[in-house]
């Protein structure tokens, strides 16, 4: 019998939030697809700028995959107002379809970032780990929180130009 | 799991029920929601019964907004995208 608690799940999954350290985030999300095609999806550069790209009006003009131990990985996000900005890592470990982790520099300090992704019933759950120098270039949220940041700025924009 | 422990505490038997998961395979998943803070595990030695820490998911919501405005918007992308993916098998090649 199904549990209440699985009911929603056909809708889309929560993304779950965690701090398992003061230098770490860790992202836990599952999705209704086998493993297969969650890993191309996450590692493809024909498919990534399909859905990576955060909030809406958001593109991913470049994305750059050499997905093997010492491969780079280079994207560029463009905002609505044509703003880019950019980021690369080196791939560690490439280990398909279980684990991929990669470092990429953030305002001079090292983050590490482990993937992992594990199928169970036909669903698949992805756990990003976001390993940070400090606790505070955690809490600054880089690279993503120029995203979100952009993205208010769009959002304050828009709201500015109907009041006008 | 978590949507399991949301109703409350409840022993590893009791969670691992409704899945096909071996034993080990059932230890081995609750010892990483456990490393990552998701959930705690109490004392008693025979069913270490399990329950939801929502202590640090709320604790992350402060600074955690960048990273949630990010991911968020584009993990409900890849739910309509991986669908448009599974429909699209195996002709364009997205199976590979």
């Amino acid at each position: 019998m199904a549990l209440p608690g699985e009911a929603p799940v056909a809708r889309g999954h929560r993304t779950i939030y965690s701090t398992p350290s003061d230098r770490e985030l860790v992202i836990t999300r599952t999705f209704d697809a086998p493993r297969s095609v969650v890993w191309t999806a996450f590692t493809d550069p024909k498919h990534l700028p399909n859905w990576h790209t955060g909030p809406e009006g958001f593109t991913m003009p470049v994305c750059e995959i050499d997905l093997r131990p010492g491969g780079i990985w280079h994207y560029v996000w463009r905002n609505p107002k044509g703003r880019e900005f950019g980021a690369t890592g080196t791939y560690r470990e490439v280990d398909p379809p279980n684990r991929i982790v990669h470092v990429t520099s953030v305002n001079g300090e090292e983050q590490t970032n482990t993937t992992t992704f594990t199928e169970e019933n036909g669903r698949t759950t992805v756990t990003v780990s976001i390993l940070c120098a400090s606790k505070a270039s955690r809490d600054r949220g880089l690279p993503y929180a120029k995203v979100g940041t952009e993205s208010n700025y769009a959002r304050l924009d828009a709201y500015l130009a109907s009041k006008s | 799991m978590l949507a399991r422990l949301a109703y409350g505490e409840c022993t590893v038997g009791e969670l691992a029920k409704p899945f096909a998961m071996s034993g080990p395979a059932v230890s081995k998943h609750l010892k990483v929601l456990e490393r990552a803070g998701l959930i705690a595990r109490g004392r008693d030695a025979q069913s270490r019964p399990c329950r939801l820490r929502a202590t640090p998911i709320k604790k992350v919501a402060e600074w955690a907004n960048d990273y949630r405005q990010f991911w968020d918007a584009s993990y409900e992308r890849l739910d309509a995208y991986l669908n448009h993916l599974m429909s699209e098998e195996p002709d364009d090649g997205a199976a590979r």
